[in-house]
């Protein structure tokens, strides 16, 4: 049972549910975040004004899987979402102490994505 | 402008300026010229907000590059005497074009009217290559177009040309801006392809209240457009400012339903786009239909427009913000309407309603001539184009946003994580401004 966030491109953000989609992964949060991860420093102008853009717009994704499905979800976020160049993001996997469902009070392993693979 | 040979007519016996006709003609000038603004937030609101700066500058360009060309060289090719085909070389850096009267107005005066369609059409043709094209090439383009496309057409229809002697009515310009801006459109269209995200990702528009400030902005100053091509102060002014007043009502409640039956909602991108396929309808018969031919005609417009916007949304043909639909399909349904609806009462030539379906076979000719003529030379100009330099922006830059990647701006920036270059500091960053510099430096 972890907990995997991934930090990507926004514009990489329908490739990567949809390669989640394929991968049977469903439940997820996302965010809009601003992040550095050492990309080359756009500039701006406005009239005089000259700024170096250091953060850019990132989305951070946040799912909590169970064990089986923590190879597929972390592959699939990585192909979709690499176009190769420096700024493309990270993926971090994180224990889970605990997993409690809201609606039903489920728990743990019954909170998260299935842990056996429909028809697997 | 309806009938140049009225105009050259009225020139022999009335010699003198009109202060009323020349009051109009400036302000209908000022309109006209709003209206490429408006037509900026209409295109701007409709794309995604990482492009909505390039998208409305690639109107508000138009008003330099377009205004300027055509002030010393394209007027004249428009407007001079010259071949069937081409005005001459006579009016040439504003040579002659001075403050003797052309008509019952200064001719210098003529020339900045006419000067602000030439803009708003060639800013119309953006419309289909937003969000993928490089800025530069599109400023080529449409200086290019508006040379070999637009001041041509404008010579057919207005200057003297053979569609004009043959007795095509174009009011204010369904054939010569609209017909014209939307094949040339489609064309460019397909010649640069779609966006990487058409048809795999919903692209939806960015800000609507834009879209419908936009179309308000339009309809405003598109009563000097129809109102002012009457080229004085007079009952024909009156009633092409009404007819405009009119048809796009029509549209505009016929889209609705439509809207309605098909959707179960009236939509604000869809009331918007029937106002300007109303508009667009209606300019070439404005100053030739009664008034209740004009809510006929914005009414039965609305059919095509609508039914193509649809289909199109279906295709592979990424003519993104639907101009051949809305301008090419709009401006042909007029041009079409106008050979049924036009009667002499209300200053035309009689229509197919009034006992004359020749006219209509005239409509069609000046249509279909534009038409094939405006097709074939956007793909020639962008195929040329295309040989010496590239036309699209890559595929990292459509993902990045050509706001930031062609302009080096944001619509919308938060100036969060944003580090301030000092004046000292920007000349050792001797980095183009716009164009990315290592982080390290």
């Amino acid at each position: 049972m972890n907990l995997i966030v991934a930090i990507f491109r926004p514009e990489k953000l329908n490739d990567v549910l949809e390669a989640l989609y394929r991968a049977d992964v469903t439940g997820l949060t996302v965010s809009r975040v601003m992040g550095h991860g050492g990309e080359t420093e756009r500039a701006e102008t406005y009239r005089g004004t000259t700024v170096k853009v250091a953060l850019q717009e990132k989305v951070r994704l946040e799912i909590g899987v169970s064990e089986p499905f923590v190879g597929p979800t972390v592959k699939a976020i990585v192909a979709a979402a690499r176009t190769g160049e420096v700024g493309d993001g990270k993926v971090f996997v994180l224990d889970l102490a605990q997993v409690h469902r809201i609606r039903t009070g489920e728990r743990d392993q019954a909170a998260v994505t299935p842990a056996v693979k429909i028809g697997g | 402008m309806s009938s140049p040979h009225l105009l050259l007519a009225l020139q022999d016996t009335v010699p003198a300026l009109v202060p009323a006709d020349t009051a109009w003609i400036l302000v209908a000038t000022a309109l006209v010229l709003l209206m490429t603004p408006a037509l900026a937030f209409f295109y701007g609101g409709l794309v995604r907000s990482k492009n909505s700066l390039n998208t409305m500058m690639m109107s508000y360009v138009a008003l330099g590059f377009i205004g300027i060309l055509w002030a010393l060289v394209a007027y004249s090719l428009s407007f001079s005497e010259g071949s069937p085909w081409l005005g001459g070389f006579s009016n040439v850096m504003l040579n002659g074009v001075d403050l003797a009267p052309k008509g019952t107005i200064p001719h210098l005066l003529f020339m900045a009217y006419q000067g602000t369609f030439a803009i708003i059409t060639a800013a119309l043709i953006s419309g289909a290559i937003v969000e993928r094209m490089k800025f530069w090439p599109y400023v080529i383009f449409i200086s290019a177009w508006l040379l070999a496309v637009y001041a041509p057409v404008a010579h057919w229809v207005w200057g003297g040309g053979w569609l004009g002697t043959r007795g095509v009515l174009d009011f204010a310009g369904g054939t010569v801006v609209h017909i014209n801006a939307g094949v040339s459109a489609l064309v460019a269209a397909l010649v640069l392809g779609s966006r990487k995200d058409y048809g795999r990702q919903a692209i939806l528009p960015h800000n609507v209240p834009f879209v419908l400030l936009g179309a308000g902005l339009l309809w405003f100053g598109w009563f000097g457009f129809n109102g002012g091509s009457a080229l004085a102060a007079n009952a024909t002014a009156a009633l092409a400012f009404t007819n405009t007043f009119l048809a796009p009502m029509a549209t505009l409640v016929v889209w609705c339903i439509l809207d309605t039956v098909r959707t179960g909602h009236v939509t604000a991108v869809g009331g918007a786009t029937g106002i300007v396929v109303g508009l667009v309808a209606i300019t070439p018969a404005a100053g030739f239909v009664s008034p209740l031919g004009a809510l006929a005609l914005g009414g039965l417009a609305t059919f095509p427009s609508y039914f193509i916007i649809l289909f199109r949304a279906r295709t592979r043909v990424d003519d993104s913000l639907d101009v051949f639909a809305g301008h090419g399909i709009g401006g042909l349904t007029g041009a079409l309407l106008t050979g049924v609806f036009a009667a002499k009462e209300w200053g035309g030539t009689d229509g197919l309603l009034a006992g004359n379906p020749a006219q209509l076979g005239k409509q069609a000719l000046g249509a279909g001539a534009s038409f094939v003529y405006a097709g074939l030379m956007t793909f020639l100009i962008l195929k040329v184009l295309g040989l010496v330099m590239t036309l699209r922006a890559d595929q990292k830059s459509e993902g990045l946003g050509l706001d930031v990647t062609q302009h080096g701006e944001e619509a919308y920036s938060t100036g969060e994580g944003s580090i301030l270059v000092l004046p000292d500091e920007s000349a050792k960053v001797a980095a183009p401004v716009g164009v990315p510099f290592p982080a390290t430096r």
